[in-house]
């Protein structure tokens, strides 16, 4: 028994020793080391802790804490095979329930748990990045889009029966080229292609451009352009390239953010599937701009599906002398790309997390300063951008910053890609000049009946009717991308909660405000949706999300409110119609019935004083 | 003052700082106290209790992080801001279990004295997580009780920083991050009474206990029994 465990744990070491053997036993790679033990072993068994620990020269804590950060690690054992069905909002809408239930019937179990037999776990997870296609799950490195209840019960029989997961995609699976594998899985669903990046793109005309040009030309066109950061916060792209490019420095990185976390936003997941190409054109170029030789592509562990397609880009572009040593022929121009894939963690779009994910550290925020440009991976001055940013570098410095500077608006110059879902009849992605108005972009949806719109996702805000004729863009609505929208059916107060809930979840921890205080947050929202609260919780509220937005450390924290205050004051009837004037002698805040539940249970029987219906 | 010194204001009071001191380093030397609870003395600052929230040229930052810069204008005990980090050391009380009479920290007790500096005199609005996490009493001479952790991290620093050892570390993720130890439980570490983490007051609460040394000094006469939190610094001024 004792023999058969050493030598179980002896295999596990083995498969640890392999991990880190694979990266040179360089710490900075448990991420990769613990993604690949996670993959042999569907968990991270005890003794693989404990054998990185001591090949790397860390302790076992540090490594339990790296491992469980991240949602897509396990430190218990999970089946052969995980579902991980997307339980965000929209999916809700789109008909999750029937499928959460077919899926549990046929495999006999529940959100959380594991069939006997080790076969199949089955999990809830934030949204996946397919919100045109949902109800969707991830099923370990395929998808499964626009599910029915049949299709999800036939998907479980058939992983519950130990067959091959890919055969779920195609029986020709194996034959398949990468991307045709990525296309078997997922539509893209352009529906709007525009003059930038989903139209006609000539290959590499911006980097040939680039390799004849002098570093400080590069950017001083990219400032010229008006390209602004397309990840949400809407950054001046040439300035913190110029930024990187003025530090003392003998390293500098270039990091493209493929994080796209933000529920509602799909477009990166496009343009990584459609022009793969131009986004490591336009990385190699802002090497060039400032000096990189080595680049990392932040994949979010959701888009694993992509992965093997964008390394056999990669290795093309090696192939092609499109990265490496001497780029296009140009001596001293030497760059290369490697591919980190992440684990299940919102917070690591934020760029300080990001990087310390890459590091091989929690995906915790850095603090600021100093910034990235001045100290990033690894202490090196490093850029990190946006996958649709670096797309528009590229096409910047093929066809000039003054046909670019253009289009759009004053404040907003160029297209922006627009992740369009929820109640509308074509979702999928639109490429359209910054300015254009909410109802326009509506319309082209075929969203007629839309009452709300949740504008940049839960980070963003959500506005009604009266608000459609704002434009896009950061001269008003700001946004990264994502369009999300509801008809007059919806429930604003259940969108709200599940937004709260998705920032509680996915809080990094690290700071008070936003660790404990969006639980308390979604807490007085329970109030608002049990019908128990008062006007004096709407102050309450406001003061609660006020705190939260001044004290937090990152992003995360200083928009989770968001979708609280944004609901406030565009639907301030939704609130009205649930508040009622606090009970007499009672602080308003108290929510008695909760707070009697315990005892009502303990005494089995309700309360003389606070049950109304307690004489009947 | 050295000619690379430089100053700036605190609630409108000039303050010298060095290049590379942070606003509450600066504070401190000047007598000015700022609130604190995961910065301590001797350990690499965190930035993560947020108690020591000012507005440094009308931006909200850390004190313990933010590097001062000449000429900056910073607020700090305005009403404002005391009523926020009033807001979070509530917070702190509501996310574990806090029963002052019966701990062993009361009176020691950094959150404690933090709550009566700030004004916490009546009952919150916020409802109790009430965790129900094991006490670790295995080693001989510690116990371990995180249901009034803080999360401030400050024990992880001084292992690692201080003590060379690595006897604590954070676990899990958002309302679930804890504090762990290297091991099975803290007898399966290489955790010492001797430890700074352990014995050098580093925990500003009543988590790490050392045994058989409980309520040695009375209540009534500990550490902010005798002073408001935050005096020992102000003195400097007077
Ligand atoms: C919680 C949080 C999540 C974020 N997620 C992403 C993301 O998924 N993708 C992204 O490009 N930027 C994300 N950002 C913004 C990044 O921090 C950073 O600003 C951006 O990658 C910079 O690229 P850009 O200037 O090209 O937009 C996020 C920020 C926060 C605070
Ligand atoms: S704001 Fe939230 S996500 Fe950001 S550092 Fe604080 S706890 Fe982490
Ligand atoms: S740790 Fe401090 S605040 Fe908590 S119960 Fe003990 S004395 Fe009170
Ligand atoms: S145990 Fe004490 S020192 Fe360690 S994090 Fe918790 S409160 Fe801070
Ligand atoms: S995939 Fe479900 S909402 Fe985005
Ligand atoms: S003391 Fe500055 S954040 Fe805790």
């Amino acid at each position: 028994m004792n023999g058969q465990a050493d030598h179980q744990a002896d295999a596990i070491a083995a498969v640890a020793e392999e991990a880190a053997a694979a990266t040179g036993h360089d710490r900075h790679r448990l991420l990769d080391m613990l993604l690949a033990i996670q993959e042999r072993c569907r968990w991270i068994p005890p003794a693989a802790v404990e054998r990185l620990a001591a090949s790397l020269g860390l302790t076992p804590v540090f490594i339990r804490g790296v491992a469980s950060f991240y949602s897509f690690l396990s430190l218990e054992p999970k089946g052969k095979v995980i579902i991980r069905l997307c339980d965000d909002i929209i999916d809700r809408h789109a008909g999750l329930d029937a499928v959460l239930a077919a899926v549990t019937d046929e495999l006999g179990i529940s959100a959380g748990e594991t069939t006997a037999d080790g076969a199949v776990s089955l999990e809830v997870t934030p949204c996946i990045g397919l919100c045109d296609q949902a109800p969707a799950a991830m099923v370990n490195d395929i998808v499964l889009t626009s599910l029915t209840p049949e299709t999800a019960r036939h998907a479980a029989r058939h992983l519950k029966a130990g067959k091959p997961l890919h055969d779920l995609v195609s029986p020709h699976f194996a034959g398949l080229t990468p991307q045709q594998r990525v296309h078997a899985q997922v539509a893209s669903n352009i529906r709007a292609p525009g003059a930038v990046l989903l139209g006609e793109v000539p290959r590499e005309a911006g980097l040939r451009r680039a390799a004849t040009m002098e570093p400080r030309a590069i950017i001083a066109a990219i400032i010229a352009s008006g390209l602004r950061g397309c990840g949400g916060a809407g950054f001046a792209t040439g300035r913190k390239w110029e930024m990187a490019a003025r530090e003392e420095a003998s390293r500098r990185v270039v990091i493209c953010n493929a994080d796209e976390g933000e529920p509602g936003t799909f477009k990166d997941r496009v343009l990584l599937t459609e022009r793969p190409h131009l986004l490591f054109e336009g990385m190699t170029i802002a090497a060039r701009a400032i000096g990189a030789a080595e680049g990392i592509l932040y994949l979010r562990g959701e888009y694993v599906y992509l992965r093997d397609h964008l390394e056999a880009v990669l290795a093309e572009r090696r192939a092609a002398g499109l990265l490496g040593h001497a780029i296009l022929g140009c001596g001293g121009f030497d760059f290369d790309i490697r591919l980190q894939l992440g684990a299940g963690a919102y917070v690591c779009g934020e760029e300080g997390a990001l990087i310390s994910s890459c590091e091989g550290l929690r995906g915790e925020p850095k603090t600021r300063p100093p910034f990235p440009v001045q100290r990033g991976y690894l202490g090196f001055p490093t850029v990190v951008n946006n996958v649709e940013t670096l797309c528009h570098a590229a096409r910047i410095l093929d066809l000039g910053p003054d046909w670019y500077f253009a289009m759009g608006t004053a404040g907003s110059h160029g297209t922006k890609l627009f992740s369009v879902s929820g109640d509308c009849r074509a979702p999928g992605v639109y490429e359209l000049p910054y300015g254009i108005t909410v109802g326009e972009l509506l319309a082209l949806a075929g969203a007629e009946d839309a009452a709300a719109v949740q504008v940049g996702g839960p980070s963003g805000v959500m506005i009604g009717r009266d608000s459609f004729h704002r434009r896009l863009g950061f001269d008003d609505l700001a946004t990264g991308g994502a369009i999300i929208v509801f008809n007059g059916s919806r429930n604003i107060l259940e969108i709200v909660d599940y937004y709260l809930a998705f920032f509680v979840h996915e809080s990094c921890g690290y700071c008070t405000p936003c660790r404990v205080g969006n639980v308390f947050l979604r807490q007085a929202i329970a109030k608002f949706r049990h019908g128990h609260a008062s006007a004096e919780d709407v102050e309450e509220l406001r003061t609660l999300s006020a705190t939260i937005i001044e004290t937090s450390r990152c992003g995360l924290g200083t928009t989770s409110p968001n979708p609280v205050l944004s609901t406030l004051s565009h639907f301030p009837l939704v609130y009205a119609a649930v508040t009622r004037p606090a009970q007499d002698g009672q602080q308003a805040s108290f929510d008695i019935q909760s707070a009697i539940e315990t005892a009502r249970g303990i005494a089995r029987r309700r309360s003389f004083v606070y049950d109304r219906d307690f004489s009947q | 003052m050295t000619d690379k010194d430089f100053t700036f204001t605190i609630d409108g009071a000039s303050v010298t700082a060095q290049p590379g001191q942070t606003i509450m380093e600066a504070a401190d030397a000047a007598g000015i106290y700022i609130p604190r609870l995961c910065d301590h003395e001797g350990l690499r600052h965190q930035g993560s209790c947020r108690v020591c929230t000012v507005k440094a040229a009308g931006r909200s930052v850390a004190a313990c992080t933010q590097p001062a810069a000449p000429g900056l204008v910073v607020e700090s005990e305005t009403p404002h801001i005391q009523a926020m980090r009033k807001s979070l050391v509530e917070m702190l009380f509501h996310e574990g279990n806090h029963i002052c009479p019966v701990c062993e920290a009361s009176g020691n007790c950094e959150l404690q004295a933090m709550a009566y500096r700030l004004g916490m005199v009546e009952p919150t609005k916020l409802p109790y997580l009430e965790p129900t996490r094991p006490v670790d009493a295995s080693h001989p001479g510690i116990a371990l009780d995180t249901n009034r952790c803080i999360s401030c991290g400050r024990c992880i620093r001084a292992s690692e920083d201080v003590d060379h050892k690595g006897v604590f570390g954070y676990c899990g993720r958002g309302i679930h991050r804890r504090i762990t130890v290297n091991g099975e439980d803290l007898a399966h570490t290489d955790a010492a009474v001797s430890d700074h983490a352990i014995s050098g007051g580093v925990c500003p609460v009543g988590c790490i206990i050392v045994k058989r040394v409980g309520f040695r000094l009375p209540i009534g006469a500990r550490a902010f029994d005798r002073q408001i939190i935050g005096e020992a610094i102000e003195e400097k001024r007077r």
